[in-house]
């Protein structure tokens, strides 16, 4: 066992729990035999503090040095079956490792075949199932909803999973490859432009969006051209409608990951954004992951179909 | 003609009066923080989020309200048992005035997001610094005091108070090792599993000998005192002091129960957490047999009412304790309310009556009153903070457990039958019941604080004459 750096710490250990059990219980035998008063005797020790403080001498409880004995006894026991004495594993073998994965392969023997039914099926298909839907949306309120919230429409930062829009592609298998493999979105920070080259291509950026943001005209017209000449275009594209390959967001919609306001979107190009969906793949495995693909397909499309 | 020499009472009105404030105080924080869990629009601002607050409450509780208690009773305890009046004077005003500097500092620095984020522990290293000079002081004047008495025997509430200082003084300097980076922020000297492992054995023994061991020494002076009745077995507070002390020190591992502390830590843990039971009961017992023979006085006397009342909560919960400490309970009763609960059937039901019952003795007789201004009021107290207590305890019983039955549930495919956020919905009416039963311990505090100032105004500091002892003749 890795837990002591040397067969010294483990004896160490084992032994000086046992002599502290075994202690306890000596305690409690040597003052069981040590002379108190006897039955129906109520002298006190002799000894007055404080004018009227003193103490009778009773023996100790029976029934409580009974229930001492057990928890000494039980705790005895206990280290002969289960590990605690240093590295010694116990007659019974248990370990915390050991039981996790016995119950991990139950639970696998157990559900897999539940799941594995939809995973070779078509996403689209699968997203239409009812059944299929209402164990996706368990997994999704298990896994998921952290994160996407329970409403699956995000929060600052976490995108709406209900809408149509997309950063890396709304596809059956992109949003399977999202899950399963994770994404990695960097904006990368542009502080060195200048506080005011950025607050021209804020106004800019604002100036995209259909929802008419306030936004100054010449600010906007020079915050164009920097879009051009600082590199925005080779992630967003020349349009600024965003490049769905490498997760840069589309400028020209009212939708905003991180917020709209000027100050938002300065902070956004002069500090950069790094943000991070974590794999899947080994954690919640294929079948699963097919699963939260249809379910999340099915809410987007039920999300747009009602726009 | 030489003047008789007296107690020094002074630095012990000082720490009983603010024990009843800084109760309100803390009792308080605690209020609110439930209400903020009820109506989370409550959150008004950052430094007062229930993030910032919930520390706030548990150290104002804990060390400012129990440590002022702890202070005041053994100050008063000490004098008078070892019939000598408080070694170093000096020492001892220091010990007033920086404790409360240490409770004015955290009061200040945990709402503006200090913090060293361990549990109990959370003061940044310059106020550990000051906690450390103020507790090696106390530690002075008490065993000095000891060393100067004038009876040969120590009498055993200064066991149990000795115990508590000397333990609470290893646990805070070891759990407390930092390394500084600037004046308000460092970080521990421990990392991993051995930090929380370091940081559950300081806090269990927080429990341990602050919380207990303290409040026994407590329970040992003003039991016998109120009931007029000697100790019931002297042989008893032997075995269950030195198996007490001993045993508290290896049950910490139980709060990492199901963590990355290796599987033998646990169940070390586990096996003298279930040790412990006998030992907590032995003081209880002590506690309870002393009032045979005078059960009587219960019905009249509000003071034994705390304190007997105080006594059946710590049988309560420390039989609960050892119960959750088993690794199939605490699978169910872990990070459920059921936790918060268990310490609050120990600190309220425990901590708070016993405290509150030995401050109702000693203001009397500090300001020369012969009883509190209204003994009814005492009563009223009693009642009020009883129901208190059972409406806290029970709710978060049935919540914890409900959590603990949501959270393992599962459908037929194995996934969770409940989102977190069902069973946060589930808690909302519990909750409610949790924020009566601490609204209702509140106003317990403030009776007593009223009770407190009519019986203090217009009364005079007294402080006794020191006392021979008995067989001697003066």
């Amino acid at each position: 066992m890795s837990d002591f750096v040397s067969g010294f710490w483990s004896v160490y250990v084992a032994l000086i729990t046992l002599v502290s059990i075994v202690g306890c219980a000596m305690l409690l035998w040597s003052q069981g035999k040590a002379r108190t008063n006897a039955a129906g005797q109520s002298d006190t020790t002799g000894h007055v503090w404080d004018e009227d403080l003193q103490e009778y001498n009773h023996p100790l409880p029976r029934w409580w040095s009974w229930m001492f004995y057990i928890t000494v006894f039980f705790g005895l026991g206990y280290l002969a079956v289960y590990p605690g004495l240093g590295s010694y594993e116990g007659s019974f073998k248990w370990s915390s490792r050991g039981e996790y994965e016995a119950e991990m392969q139950q639970a696998d023997a157990r559900y897999a075949p539940i799941f594995a039914k939809f995973q070779g099926q078509d996403l689209k298909a699968v997203a239409a199932d009812p059944e299929a839907r209402k164990m996706g949306e368990r997994l999704f309120q298990t896994y998921c909803a952290q994160c996407h919230g329970s409403d699956a429409r995000g929060a600052k930062g976490f995108p709406n999973l209900a809408d149509s829009d997309w950063l890396w592609g709304g596809e059956p298998e992109q949003i399977k490859t999202s899950i399963l493999e994770g994404r990695q979105g960097v904006m990368p920070p542009h502080g060195h432009l200048g506080a005011e080259t950025i607050k021209d291509l804020a106004h800019h950026v604002r100036s995209l969006s259909p929802d008419k943001l306030a936004h100054d005209a010449a600010r906007a017209a020079r915050g164009k051209e920097a879009f051009a000449s600082a590199g925005c275009a080779g992630c967003h594209g020349p349009d600024a409608k965003g490049m769905q390959a490498l997760g840069a967001p589309n400028l020209t919609d009212s939708i905003w990951l991180y917020g709209s306001s000027e100050a938002t979107v300065s902070e956004t190009i002069a500090k950069g954004r790094s943000n991070k969906m974590p794999s899947h793949k080994e954690f919640l495995g294929e079948a699963k992951s097919h699963l939260l693909a249809a379910y999340v397909l099915g809410l987007s499309q039920a999300g747009a179909g009602g726009k | 003609m030489t003047i008789q020499a007296t107690y020094n009472y002074k630095v012990v009105r000082q720490f009983a009066v603010m024990t009843v404030i800084w109760g309100i105080v803390g009792m308080l924080v605690g209020v609110i923080i439930a209400a903020q869990l009820v109506w989370p629009e409550l959150n008004l601002h950052e430094f007062l989020g229930y993030g910032r607050l919930r520390p706030l409450h548990t150290n104002a509780v804990i060390f400012a309200f129990g440590g002022c208690a702890l202070f005041a009773t053994s100050y008063y305890v000490v004098q008078r048992t070892c019939h000598a009046p408080l070694f170093a004077p000096g020492l001892a005003a220091f010990t007033f005035w920086g404790w409360q500097l240490v409770i004015v500092l955290a009061a200040l620095s945990l709402p503006l997001g200090y913090t060293t984020g361990k549990e109990y522990a959370e003061l940044e290293w310059p106020i550990d610094i000051l906690i450390t000079l103020v507790w090696v002081s106390y530690a002075v004047v008490f065993f000095g005091t000891i060393v100067k008495r004038q009876v040969p025997h120590i009498y055993v509430a200064n066991w149990f108070y000795g115990g508590f200082i000397l333990a609470v003084a290893l646990l805070h300097v070891v759990n407390s090792c930092e390394i500084p980076v600037t004046l308000t922020k460092s970080y521990s000297c421990y990392a991993g599993v051995q930090d929380a492992m370091v940081q559950w054995w300081y806090g269990h023994n927080a429990v341990g000998f602050f919380l207990t061991a303290g409040f026994l020494g407590m329970m040992y002076y003003f039991v016998p005192k109120q009931a007029g009745r000697p100790v019931y077995s002297y042989r008893l507070s032997v075995v269950h002091f030195w198996a007490l002390i001993f045993t508290y020190m290896w049950a910490g591992p139980h709060h990492l129960h199901y963590t990355a502390l290796p599987d033998w830590t646990q169940s070390i843990g586990m096996i003298f957490s279930l040790i412990l039971l006998a030992p907590s009961w032995g003081g209880m017992i002590n506690g309870i047999m002393t009032l045979s023979g005078a059960w009587h006085k219960l019905r009249d006397d509000p003071i034994l009412k705390f304190l007997i009342t105080s006594l059946s909560f710590y049988g309560m919960s420390t039989f609960e304790g050892p119960m959750m400490s088993i690794k199939t309970v605490n699978a169910l009763s872990h990070y459920t309310d059921w936790t918060v609960g268990h310490v609050h059937s120990g600190a309220l039901g425990w901590v708070a009556f016993i405290s509150i019952g030995s401050i109702y003795y000693l203001i009397p007789r500090l300001f020369g009153r012969e009883q509190m201004h209204s003994v009814k009021l005492m009563t009223v107290h009693f009642w009020i903070a009883t129901i208190g207590v059972v409406l806290y305890i029970a709710s978060m019983w049935i919540a914890g457990v409900m959590q603990g039955l949501m959270w393992r549930a599962t459908n037929p495919d194995g996934t969770l039958t409940y989102a977190f956020v069902e069973a946060v919905k589930a808690t909302y009416p519990y909750w409610t019941i949790r924020l009566l039963g601490g609204l209702m311990f509140l106003a317990g505090m403030l009776i007593m604080a009223w009770n407190t100032w009519k019986t203090i105004a217009g009364a005079k500091a007294y402080d006794a004459p020191v006392l021979a002892p008995a067989g001697h003749h003066a």
